[in-house]
């Protein structure tokens, strides 16, 4: 029996919202895993890779120092590495932090906020909580990422001729409609 | 001014009137060229470069170079839209396009011109800018986010509503548009009727209370490509 090439996925700074999408192809997905075998994701709950993927799908951009790590591992391990929506691809609603200064973005969060209650004043700083970033970085700026799939969420459609045309070997031809930046 | 002048664009021979740009022909002739800074009830501007073609091997803004007899126009090749996607990238990464909250998105024509020319991604490094929004006006608001600095704006207020209200100020990386008074907007005489509320591309100048009117699907920009009602034209 010929191994299906594998496909991993990882949430970074996103909302999952992107991997919903994913999962709203619909009865396709038993096509799909006729396809591929999942890796690394969320959606098996695989904590480490196994081995080498065909394809990497990225949500989310980098906001701490281990969506680095994920990232930077992600890149080793696949040969193909698609920047799935716009917080992978531009930061979305995390980078919106990025012409405040972090210390102003902690303060208002777990000091000033209207609705905080924080009576020991503490900002989180247990060495177990990987260190945010000065900002949030979208993917490219990190690694080389090979496709884009732009969206918020990018449509399930989007996602699902992407993937075929790339596991088939086919040039991803992308229909008018399906290129959308919201 | 109704004298004929014969040219070509991409080899399709057109028929202009003397006096007329090349965009204006084109877009006569249901031919689109992509643009972004280009109004055509205003006094073209040529800052944006994307309706760049290649005069007779030049490159020149279509929008502000005459037609002439017997010049040879490039407008779809893979070099100028290559190069029209760097403009539109750079326009992207300069400011901070929120596509996914603004409420222009479907009908905004840097996002339409990206789309027609395939952009699934900007290919540059992002700025993430400081920028300024002005919402003290009671029926228009001003996000400076999403200017990319056409001067529609500044051109229909001075020449058609006769205001004044936009200028440009500063230079390079840090021009920006301003408005002509005291402190803000509120202190503008600017009205929701007026062409300079009406002409911007982007979200930039919004009218309040007019927001997410029009369901996604049926957004201007949502099943046809920008230009599609100039190349409609074509006979």
């Amino acid at each position: 029996m010929m191994t299906k090439p594998k496909v991993a996925t990882a949430s970074l700074a996103g909302c999952f919202g992107c991997h919903m999408s994913l999962l709203d192809i619909d009865e396709r997905i038993l096509k799909l895993i006729e396809l591929v075998d999942f890796d690394k994701s969320p959606i098996d709950d695989i904590k480490e890779f196994t081995g080498r993927c065909a394809i990497g799908l990225i949500e989310g951009g980098c906001a701490n120092e281990d969506n680095v790590h994920v990232l930077q591992e992600f890149r080793k391990h696949c040969d193909i590495l698609i920047a799935v929506g716009d917080c992978a691809i531009m930061g979305d609603i995390p980078a919106m932090r990025n012409n405040i200064p972090l210390k102003e973005c902690l303060e208002e969060a777990y000091l000033n906020g209207p609705t905080v209650y924080n009576p020991e004043k503490i900002i989180p700083n247990d060495k177990e909580l990987p260190l945010c970033l000065n900002r949030v970085y979208p993917c490219h700026e990190v690694v080389k990422i090979d496709y884009s799939l732009p969206g918020c969420p990018p449509n399930a459609d989007i996602i699902w001729q992407a993937l075929v045309a790339l596991l088939t070997g086919k040039p991803l031809e992308l229909p008018y409609e399906l290129i959308k930046y919201d | 001014m109704s004298e004929q002048i014969t040219f070509t664009i991409d080899g399709i021979e057109i028929k202009g009137k003397a006096g007329q740009t090349i965009i204006e022909a084109a877009d006569e002739a249901g031919i689109y060229i992509p643009r972004l800074c280009y109004h055509p009830e205003l006094a073209p501007h040529g800052s944006c470069r994307v309706c760049t073609v290649l005069v007779n091997g030049k490159p020149q803004s279509a929008c502000t170079q005459p037609i002439a007899e017997g010049i040879t126009v490039e407008n779809n090749t893979k070099e100028l839209d290559e190069h029209r996607r760097n403009l539109i990238d750079m326009l992207f990464i300069e400011g901070n396009h929120f596509c996914m909250f603004c409420e222009k998105s479907g009908n905004c024509e840097l996002q339409a011109v990206a789309y027609r020319l395939g952009i699934l991604a900007p290919k540059y490094p992002y700025f993430f800018p400081k920028k300024d929004v002005d919402s003290t006006h009671p029926d228009i608001f001003l996000d400076l986010n999403r200017c990319i600095l056409c001067g529609r704006c500044v051109s229909a207020s001075r020449d058609i509503d006769g205001k004044g209200v936009f200028e440009f100020v500063g230079r390079s990386i840090e021009k920006k548009i301003a408005v002509n008074a005291e402190a803000s907007l509120k202190d503008t005489n600017l009205k929701q009727a007026d062409k300079a509320a009406d002409v911007c591309p982007v979200g930039t100048i919004n009218k309040k209370r007019t927001a997410f009117a029009i369901p996604i699907g049926k957004r201007l920009y949502d099943s046809k490509p920008i230009g599609s009602d100039i190349e409609s034209r074509r006979k």
